[in-house]
């Protein structure tokens, strides 16, 4: 009988752990919470560098893992220790036993509305990363004008490096998400002028620092060093948005027709619920905690619980993916070890 | 002997000649002081800035550079209204800092 290995989520580490623990000759299982798989790259339109469409990957992905027992709009209610395993309800009555369980939860988005600084629901004319991306997968959003906003900006870090909001580290990929969202925007509307506000540009991966220069040579989006510090509306609903230029060291002040905030990853809270049930233990950051953050990211300290993806802390996808198959190989090691 | 011009003095930071001893003294008491990004949410906020120049980010670094009577002078500009410590990212106590610094700066 082949072993069953329970995945918890079924975004796309989830997802490619699965289709190599397939072609390994298991049986895995995916509990996703949502009522579809791929998680938030479902959600995105584009990916950098190559501007890969995210749908792609995401179908891809399901294909591989047609053969996978699949549950949706389901979570794990409890679980119980067996002497070498785990029983675990789910919550719509199955029960599973099994030996291995992959955590692939993820993250979860900042809630932009908590920096109220930022206009986040106040005003018309802001929105997030996620609602751009939503508007370039279906063309709807009344926050963007039919002819274009004549100027718009792009705040980093908002919710990212943030004690205040109990964000410490860096999301990772809102530098690069912001320049490449711009860049589209500049596609899209020539005539617009862009501007981006960061405190500090992490351009670190494959083909990114090629993608900052591009936007600035080519694009002519305007780079503003500082974080922004307040956003009104004037008496004409467009936006006043105040920060202070650090190179200058002048204050800035720009009107703006449209505000796109870079929200940040932030841990899955229904992930520490779930870590919660196996008393699985949580890093300083938030994250769930690996054995050993270098040499082992994909074990935790307990036998049989492996991780992959964002549940230890802010990924890109290339990372996400490759993770994913190393747990699922480390996975094997660990039955074939046992057996 | 005078040639009627005089040769300006260099603004260049030399930081062989920074005596940072003030400055490690002040961080015992305000720790935070290491903590700033330099994000310049301060001086953004700031109601005297646009008028003075004042920013308490100029000022943390001015400290960390040396530029400790440049750094008074601008502080006597604030106005003490905390509108810094509320936007700072790093949760700093602005205002309990520019305190600090002005008291060790007239201890000296």
């Amino acid at each position: 009988m082949k072993d069953n290995i329970l995945i918890i989520g079924g975004g796309i580490a989830g997802l490619e752990a699965a289709s190599q623990l397939l072609k390994l000759g298991y049986n895995p299982i995916i509990v996703e919470k949502s009522d579809h798989l791929g998680g938030h790259v479902a959600d995105w339109n584009r990916l950098f560098p190559d501007m890969t469409p995210a749908e792609e990957v995401v179908s891809r992905l399901v294909a591989e893992t047609s053969e996978a027992n699949i549950f949706l709009n389901t979570e794990i209610s409890f679980v119980n220790k067996l002497k070498d395993s785990y029983n675990i309800m789910l919550s719509n009555g199955i029960s599973v036993i099994t030996g291995t369980l992959l955590f692939a939860t993820g993250f979860s988005m900042f809630d932009a509305s908590k920096k109220e600084e930022y206009g986040y629901g106040i005003y018309n004319q802001v929105m997030t990363n996620r609602d751009l991306e939503h508007w370039f997968n279906t063309g709807k959003d009344a926050r963007i004008p039919e002819e274009g906003p004549a100027a718009m900006g792009f705040v980093h870090c908002v919710g990212s490096r943030d004690e205040k909001a109990r964000n410490p580290q860096c999301s990772k990929v809102c530098c690069i998400t912001a320049v490449k969202q711009a860049i589209e925007m500049k596609q899209k509307f020539p005539e617009a002028m862009i501007y981006c506000f960061y405190m500090d540009l992490r351009m670190f991966g494959k083909k990114y620092e090629d993608f900052y220069i591009s936007a600035q040579r080519d694009y002519g989006i305007r780079f503003i060093r500082g974080r922004v510090s307040e956003v009104s509306e004037n008496i004409e609903g467009k936006l006043i948005v105040k920060a202070e230029d650090t190179l200058s060291g002048k204050p800035v002040k720009v009107t703006l027709d449209l505000l796109v905030l870079m929200a940040g990853i932030v841990c899955n809270p229904d992930t520490c619920k779930t870590a919660g049930l196996i008393s699985l233990p949580v890093d300083s950051d938030g994250f769930l905690k690996s054995r050993d953050n270098i040499a082992d990211i994909t074990e935790s300290p307990k036998e049989g619980i492996f991780y992959a993806g964002a549940c230890t802390g802010p990924k890109t996808v290339p990372e996400t993916l490759a993770e994913a198959r190393s747990a699922a190989l480390e996975i094997h090691n660990y039955i074939s070890r046992k057996k | 002997m005078d040639f009627g011009f005089k040769i300006s003095p260099s603004s260049a930071v030399n930081l062989d000649n920074v005596d940072l001893s003030l400055y490690d003294r002040l961080a015992e008491v305000e720790p935070d002081i290491r903590k700033c990004i330099a994000c310049g949410s301060c001086s953004a906020s700031c109601p005297a800035n646009r008028f003075s120049g004042m920013s308490v980010r100029k000022a943390i670094l001015g400290l960390q550079r040396g530029k400790e009577k440049e750094v008074a002078k601008m502080l006597s500009t604030c106005m003490l209204c905390g509108k810094c410590s509320m936007v700072c990212p790093r949760g700093i106590n602005t205002r309990h800092l520019i305190l600090s610094i002005c008291k060790f700066y007239k201890e000296d």
